[in-house]
């Protein structure tokens, strides 16, 4: 942005990172933001920093989400985890770059990043319509019953993402809350929070109805705590917490027996098992034993 | 027009553009076929709507050999995300362009464009669309790690359903990494060929994917080419008889799907509004030209003439003609050939002692037409309940108990679909035990999903195409 020749010169629209609360892009109601610099020490942005009323918004939104998302068919989840896929394909340059600003990538490795959460996408686009069938069961119970057990999602799913590798990161964990139908609030690392607003934008635009997934760039060691203890979370996902107090955090979440993650290696990304780990069984009995 | 009548709301056929002859689509190029070159007529017209090449052995000896070195030089060691991504870009096409094919196939088929548009061209995205998922999951279909396909495929598929049984069988094959060589209905071609440029405009490498047109000598040929690993074919059971024993004793895999007799159980205690629409849905979807089609009503003594009085009420206001008109429930009848087999199996049941009944409908004069029928008094040793009909002929037959339902409805040698209609969930599922079919639809009918395994028991094949199962049928465990 120092060029000299005048007819060249056009100065830059940097965009605003703000939260991302219910499908839409509010500031921290704290006022507070984090200026985020450069490899090079140059200014890059001043990123919204969420707070403990931003957390409990983002909370509040996910749980008037979930029964949507979770109600909307297998097949439709699937499009749509596609369609992520497909529209972060056309801004691979946008997240190329924040990557490269941010985490001091050479452009290289930061492409193969951006393809791998793409990718990754891709991956739990097609676990929807697919996982009950592997993991659910039809059960043969000693009587003139009907039993079948299915994979629900658990409900609203807070996350620690993991901090490093911001986007890849991000969708490691994101993505496999979102399978069965989660809704999810969750914490980005806090070196990479450019790419977790583009992120968030992306979703905003894949036909994710919103409040599904709320981002809250910030501080995971003070937002962490009051996402833990929580009542109106169902489950924990402490993949990036690992330099946190996590023990404390889970403690905290067994005050409502929340399902929880731990720090990597936790559960492996990319397995049906991380996807399962957000669900619950329900088994449903039916008599056949009156014709 | 009288008042209330519907006006004609014919969908527009200048989205198509088609070509005015196909050629064989193999290795990726369009080629001549060997044989005379024949037509497609649209039923509903008897127009010609284009040339198709007729494939003769040497044509499919030449398919064969393209789907054989793109198993071994692109497709068979491609990973299976690639196969994944070139799936999805695959469903993502046909839902773009899914007007002009619901237009195609209601053209060339002569189904009504409610249906093209609102079941065919929707079911076959979301079947590439779900197999796609599978192609990088293949681990998890319980056959242990690392499943292996089997190779080729030859594929040979029926008129009735022609773009959506061609995605039955090609989507899952490439998903588990065969490539496949698909012979399209004699009757039928015309969306096979549209499919091959959507594998164009997909990139899909050459030669994953071969379609050759022509008629049974060429599925004949197909099916018999030896090397050919597997075989998925669906059609009459005269046919797979014929095919299961070309490919006895040999190392082919097979799977059959193929003729029904479904039986629609409908008790006295079932909501009749809903059992009267999915009794019409279960006989009228497709012409009746179904093979899961509930062809056989049978319903308690009790209820059968209100039933009888409903359901003649209903099928009086179904509208018959033609095919591209957006009201239109019931379509043309496919071919010549076979509306002669529809009204000479009608005429027998009548001659055993049924008593046939139409709505009054005015039926076009050019094309191939049959109204709605529905026959009564049919004694279950009736031509009509016996034989597949494959039109839209519903044959009534009662019973009093459960128990007596559940023996009429297994007496057939096929087992492909029934039907329940009852509020009692107990007994639903008590009945649902008991009947020897491969799917069994309760209080709902015609429902088809590639998470739903779909197939038959006894005469009407086996193997199963949709969901784990499915998938299945095209791997074999990985060796250790």
């Amino acid at each position: 942005m120092t060029t000299t020749t005048k007819t060249t010169t056009r100065l830059d629209v940097p965009k605003t990172y703000k939260l991302f609360i219910g499908g839409g892009f509010p500031r921290s109601e704290s006022g507070r933001v984090t200026e985020v610099r450069d490899g090079e020490g140059r200014f890059v942005a001043n990123v919204a920093k969420a707070s403990r009323k931003d957390a409990r918004e983002a909370v509040r939104a996910a749980r008037k989400a979930q029964p949507g998302w979770a109600g909307a068919t297998a097949y439709n989840r699937g499009q749509v985890l596609y369609r992520v896929a497909e529209v972060l394909e056309g801004r691979k340059a946008q997240f190329v770059d924040e990557l490269q600003r941010t985490e001091g990538l050479s452009a290289a490795r930061a492409r193969a990043q951006v393809e791998e959460a793409i990718d990754l996408w891709v991956w739990h686009a097609g676990w929807t319509d697919k996982i009950a069938q592997v993991a659910g069961s039809a059960n043969p119970v000693a009587g003139p019953y009907f039993n079948i057990s299915v994979p629900e999602p658990t409900g609203v799913v807070a996350i620690v993402a993991p901090q490093s590798q911001g986007l890849l990161g991000l969708t490691s964990v994101v993505a496999p809350a979102l399978v069965m139908g989660n809704a999810v609030v969750v914490v980005p690392a806090a070196s990479s929070p450019l790419v977790a607003i583009s992120l968030a934008e992306v979703l905003a635009t894949s036909d994710l109805p919103g409040g599904v997934v709320n981002v809250l760039t910030g501080d995971p060691a003070e937002l962490a705590p009051w996402l833990a203890s929580h009542a109106d979370v169902n489950a924990l996902d402490l993949t990036g917490a690992g330099d946190l107090d996590w023990v404390a955090l889970e403690v905290a979440a067994a005050d409502t027996l929340k399902r929880v993650i731990r720090p990597e290696p936790g559960i492996a990304p990319e397995t049906p098992q991380r996807i399962l780990a957000l669900t619950e069984t329900k088994t449903v009995w039916h008599t056949k034993s009156r014709m | 027009m009288a008042f209330l009548d519907y006006a004609p709301a014919p969908e527009s056929t200048s989205i198509l553009s088609l070509r005015e002859d196909y050629r064989l689509w193999i290795g990726g190029e369009w080629v001549t076929g060997g044989g005379e070159p024949f037509a497609s007529v649209s039923p509903s017209t008897e127009r010609q709507i284009a040339t198709f090449a007729y494939a003769d052995e040497g044509d499919v000896d030449a398919a064969v050999r393209a789907a054989r070195a793109a198993f071994r030089d692109t497709w068979g060691p491609m990973s299976g995300r690639d196969r994944g991504k070139f799936l999805f870009r695959i469903a993502r096409i046909l839902q773009e362009r899914a007007r002009e094919l619901a237009v195609a196939e209601s053209l060339d088929n002569g189904k009504p464009i409610r249906e093209t548009r609102d079941a065919d061209i929707p079911l076959v995205a979301q079947w590439f669309f779900h197999c796609a998922g599978w192609a990088d999951k293949l681990d998890h279909l319980g056959l242990g790690a690392a499943p292996q396909p089997h190779g080729v495929a030859a594929q040979v598929i029926p008129w009735n359903f022609p773009l959506l049984m061609l995605a039955w069988k090609v989507a899952p094959a490439l998903a588990a990494g065969n490539t496949v060589v698909l012979k399209p209905a004699e009757t039928t071609p015309l969306t096979a060929m549209l499919f091959a440029e959507v594998c164009e405009q997909a990139g899909l490498p050459a030669g994953v994917v071969n379609l050759v047109t022509g008629d049974g000598a060429t599925g004949a040929a197909l099916v018999r080419h030896p090397d050919v690993d597997k075989v998925a074919f669906t059609g009459s059971t005269a046919v797979g008889r014929e095919i299961a024993k070309a490919l006895a004793g040999t190392s082919k895999k097979l799977t059959l799907e193929l003729g029904g007799k479904g039986a629609n159980i409908v008790f006295d205690d079932a909501p009749l509004d809903q059992a009267i629409e999915g009794i019409v849905d279960g006989i009228f979807f497709n012409q009746g030209q179904v093979c899961c089609a509930g062809s056989r009503l049978l319903v308690q003594e009790n209820v059968h003439d209100a039933v009888m009085d409903r359901l003649k009420e209903r099928m009086a206001t179904l509208r018959v003609g033609d095919p591209l008109d957006k009201n239109t429930d019931v379509g043309a009848i496919n071919s010549s050939e076979q509306l002669e087999r529809i009204t000479r199996l009608v005429d027998r049941g009548v001659a055993e002692g049924g008593e046939a009944w139409s709505p009054a409908c005015e039926l076009p004069q050019e094309g191939y037409w049959f109204a709605p029928t529905v026959i009564t008094g049919v004694e279950a040793s009736s031509t009509i309940a016996r034989e597949e009909i494959f039109g839209p002929v519903l044959s009534v037959l009662t019973f009093r108990t459960p128990d007596e339902a559940i023996a009429k409805a297994n007496n057939t040698p096929y087992g492909l679909s029934a039907g329940i209609w009852s509020d009692k969930g107990s007994r639903v599922l008590a009945i649902a035990d008991k009947l020897r079919a491969g799917v069994v639809w309760t209080n709902t009918f015609n429902k088809f999903d590639p998470a739903s395994p779909f197939g038959g028991y006894k005469e009407s094949g086996y193997g199963r195409e949709g969901g784990v199962q499915g998938m299945q049928a095209y791997l074999k465990a990985g060796e250790r």
